[in-house]
């Protein structure tokens, strides 16, 4: 008998606030969660707006005795680890973090039968930090001087200054919280990330080497460095502080100026069907089918303005999701997309959408979620995931925002929050690098 | 439906010892080693100023067209390279297939390296020691004059997947992961499970990584985790001696294409080895210590050998142990080396001393996120030889370490019925354990 898979946790940390509710009030009210930036001093910036987590610290969602170790977080690793938190107390969960550190029992699940898998990106590295440190090796012509600096400019870093980067440090921090021992990964496919975070964590619950994960994804684009990279990437409207944010919000449009960055983590609790029922855990969806796939050449920008980037990558990653759910392109019900409102990003991502559903397409709800949250990589999956989930649950679609013209034959167009009948969604993310996965969700 | 069985048709390497097959092992098992002063920038003041470096790779050599990777980063060009030989090996292109779509790749590929100079300047743009704030407008203008985009993207650790699918056709499931030195161990048990439940036919598994730049080597420099004996790099890595002082750096790559044993039957291809067991678990201890119990290692070597069938404490039925040899995590840091020796003797109990149980990390350095799978491939290469490589520069036992690490001189296994099945261990910093099995393939 073959292992099933439910959503039985939801922890969201959103540019509209902490947890799930935040999250769900902020969509459905038909506001966008972006905001003039005040994390740094963006003035010099060409972009100044994002989706900011105003008032969050990590501080907030663990033990005294870890308050410490926050210091070696990263904006990152503090989202995963505030979303983690939530998401325990959502599954109406006991880990570690409620019994104290050397705790041997009183676990709703024994620790070797927890799994983590937990997207991230590459970290940027504080800048102020960094600058400090490296200024005091400074030549006289600007530059660093790598002598001076191996020396004794480098003894300006704290000791621990790499561990606040390092991508499996979200996944760290949270199976040492929560007292994880299962399998433990971190993939970094930049978009993809999460859904293949949250794909690899059901396999493992159906291969029977663990019967409950942390699943999902965080990223924080809010910082210098995060923000810069974009903006040579491409994918960074132009974007005065005084702008009206609505302005940017364009997915699928070829006029789009690009997208707007944020931050944001999602962690899952998944869990094995037949365990959570007999704890009578509350079930907010089943993963039905999931798929992952690459694309080909070429995957990165820079691209000249009316370049397409191949799509065929999102196609197999959604047929697999769609055969291994069992599942026919009818039965879907509303598309959950990256819909970055970056054009040669939403371009094959539409064209991908088109060769699976065909026509019918123009009638499937999309629900776009960059204009509310921006755009937040490894955070994006499982905010995707973690958003249809709640849909299902309540059978209804949050506002759409859309203030320019979406292509041909796509359903996405501004809408108020309203009642829709979803029986099976479509979860889907490509990365800049060509990878992309699938994931196909239904009631429980 | 019968379990899918899953088997290794190719491997390409690139290390630094060289990046033949033979070749390497060859001097693996002569025990040269890899590591010299460091050349590719001046680190002529960092305390450690040496490191395992990989030999120039020229692309012409391994691919067809190396033009649209003239701009490829260090590790996406060790990637390019070993999965070039090991598709090569396995006489295998995914371009070929009916479906492109079930050929994919599970990497542990690192980040690229910062450029260095850019970064630095860049990163100090605008900024006042004074009032210990940025101009932000000197710092966005400086940002946007010295970052250059392929460079940024070459830094992302997705782009090694993007560079082999556009050189040789992978369409299917596509993953890289970055669980520091577990990575490649990762990445190649899970592409297993992937083959196994048959999300995919063939998957190119491995890793790639350099760190041998000024941020990589300060960062660990800062953690004290690397060796500091600057005046004699050659024996300065030195797994399970009782003055080793921390791990060498090393780079490279590790590329081994796994396949469906149906799979590679029905186009006639050869399997060099068997995958018989992955294990993977977590410490959740701390960020920067192992459990003291190996908890975790052990943990994930038991789940691979009851994968595998291995009941660890028993003979088999030649009367020697289940497991011939084991490629050590063997980093030479205090703390890796000791729980490491524990933790392998209390999975074997007494049949821990029995086994042979190498480092080759005393001669490559560490290759961090590529040192797994180049070492899952030093033990497919004892599977074919029979001989097992030796920890090099072991002059003084430690106490706590006292199992047979096959000090300084390989050992030929073919009296006693050569080499069957292998163990490699990886353990990552931030707790992450992996382990694979692999056995002789027989039909």
């Amino acid at each position: 008998m073959s292992r099933r898979v439910v959503i039985t946790g939801i922890g969201l940390v959103t540019g509209y606030g902490i947890g799930k509710d935040a999250a769900w009030a902020g969509l459905c009210s038909g506001a966008t969660a972006i905001t003039p930036i005040d994390a740094f001093d963006a003035s010099g910036f060409s972009c100044r707006l994002g989706a900011q987590v105003k008032n969050f610290s990590a501080k907030d969602f663990v033990p005294k005795h870890y308050r410490k170790a926050v210091k070696v977080m990263a904006r990152d690793i503090e989202i995963a680890v505030g979303a983690a938190h939530i998401a325990v107390a959502d599954a109406g969960l006991i880990t570690r973090a409620a019994l104290g550190e050397d705790a041997q029992s009183g676990m709703t699940y024994p620790s070797e039968r927890m799994g983590c898998h937990i997207g991230a990106g590459l970290i940027s590295a504080e800048t102020p930090e960094l600058a400090a440190a490296l200024s005091t090796s400074k030549s006289a012509d600007g530059e660093v001087d790598i002598r001076q600096w191996g020396a004794t400019g480098m003894n300006n870093l704290p000791p621990l200054w790499m561990l606040k980067y390092l991508p499996n440090m979200l996944a760290c921090h949270v199976t040492i919280l929560h007292g994880c021992e299962g399998p433990s990964n971190t993939i970094t496919c930049q978009d993809a990330s999460g859904l293949l975070s949250i794909g690899e964590s059901a396999r493992v619950i159906e291969r029977d080497a663990a019967d409950l994960c942390f699943s999902g994804g965080a990223e924080s684009r809010i910082s210098m460095m995060g923000m810069s990279r974009m903006i040579v990437s491409g994918r960074l409207a132009d974007a005065p502080h005084d702008a009206d944010p609505l302005a940017f919000a364009r997915p699928y449009d070829d006029a789009s100026p690009g997208g707007l960055p944020g931050e944001a983590g999602g962690i899952l609790i998944l869990e094995e069907e037949s365990a959570a029922a007999s704890r009578g855990a509350k079930m907010h969806a089943r993963l039905l089918g999931f798929g992952a796939a690459q694309s080909g050449p070429p995957s990165v920008p820079p691209l000249a303005k009316d370049q397409t980037i191949p799509s065929d990558g999102l196609r197999y990653a959604i047929e697999a999701a769609l055969d291994s759910a069992r599942c026919t392109p009818e039965e879907i019900d509303a598309i959950f997309p990256l819909a970055a409102c970056v054009p040669w990003m939403d371009r094959a991502e539409g064209e991908a959408l088109r060769e699976v559903f065909g026509d019918r397409l123009a009638s499937i709800e999309l629900a776009t979620l960059s204009p509310q949250l921006g755009q937040n990589l490894a955070g994006d999956g499982a905010v995707r995931v973690g958003i249809a989930a709640m849909c299902i649950e309540q059978q209804m679609l949050p506002a759409r925002l859309h203030s320019g013209k979406a292509s041909v034959g796509l359903h996405a167009g501004p809408a108020p929050a309203r009642a829709a009948q979803l029986r099976k969604v479509l979860v889907c993310t490509s990365s800049n690098g060509g990878q992309n996965a699938a994931l196909v969700l239904g009631a429980v | 439906m019968g379990q899918r069985r899953i088997v290794i048709t190719g491997m390409g390497w690139v290390t630094p010892l060289g990046t033949t097959l033979e070749g390497v092992w060859s001097r693996l098992l002569n025990g040269d080693s890899g590591i010299g002063p460091v050349t590719h920038f001046d680190a002529s003041t960092f305390v450690t100023n040496f490191a395992a470096q990989a030999p120039p790779i020229d692309l012409a050599e391994y691919l067809d067209d190396p033009t649209p990777f003239s701009a490829a980063a260090r590790n996406s060009r060790f990637a390019l390279a070993a999965a070039s030989m090991a598709l090569r090996q396995a006489s295998f292109k995914p371009h070929d297939m009916a479906k492109p779509s079930r050929a994919g790749m599970y990497l542990g590929s690192g980040e690229g390296p910062h450029d260095f100079s850019h970064y630095a300047a860049m990163q100090m743009a605008g900024w006042n020691p004074e009032t210990r704030t940025i101009d932000s407008g000197v710092w966005a203008s400086t940002a946007q004059r010295r970052m250059e985009p392929h460079h940024e993207h070459e830094q992302e650790p997705n782009m090694a997947l993007s560079h082999l699918a556009h050189a040789f056709g992978f369409r299917g499931p596509a993953y890289n992961c970055m669980t520091a030195c577990a990575a490649s161990t990762q990445a190649i048990g899970e592409a297993f499970e992937i083959l196994k439940r048959g999300d995919a036919d063939v998957m190119l598994a491995g890793g790639t990584h350099s760190m041998i730049h000024p941020l990589g080597m300060t960062g660990f420099i800062r953690l004290t985790a690397m060796s500091k004996r600057s005046d004699s790099p050659k024996t300065a890595a030195r797994p399970f001696d009782k003055n080793r002082d921390g791990f060498v750096m090393g780079e490279g790559a590790g590329m081994l294409v796994l396949e469906d044993l149906e799979h590679a039957k029905a186009r006639g291809a050869t399997p060099l080895a068997e995958i018989a067991g992955f294990g993977s678990s977590a410490d959740a201890f701390r960020i920067t210590d192992i459990q003291p119990d190996g908890r975790g290692a052990q943990a994930t070597m038991r789940q691979a050998l009851k994968q595998a069938g291995i009941d660890p404490r028993e003979p088999g039925p030649d009367g020697r142990p289940g497991v011939h040899y084991i490629s050590a995590h063997g980093t030479g840091t205090q703390e890796n080396d000791a729980i490491e020796t524990a933790a392998v003797k209390g999975v074997f109990g007494p049949m821990a001393p029995k086994i042979p149980f190498s480092s080759v990390k005393s001669m490559l350095g560490h290759l961090i996120q590529a040192a797994g799978a180049v070492e899952l491939m030093t033990c497919v290469m004892a599977i074919k030889t029979g001989i097992v490589p030796p920890t090099m520069n072991l002059s003084e036992p430690d106490p706590e370490c006292d199992l047979d690490y096959v000090p300084n001189a390989a050992r030929d296994l073919n009296p006693q019925g050569g080499v069957e099945v292998c163990l490699s261990n990886s353990f990552g910093f931030g707790g992450q354990n992996d382990t694979a099995v692999v056995r002789r393939f027989r039909g």
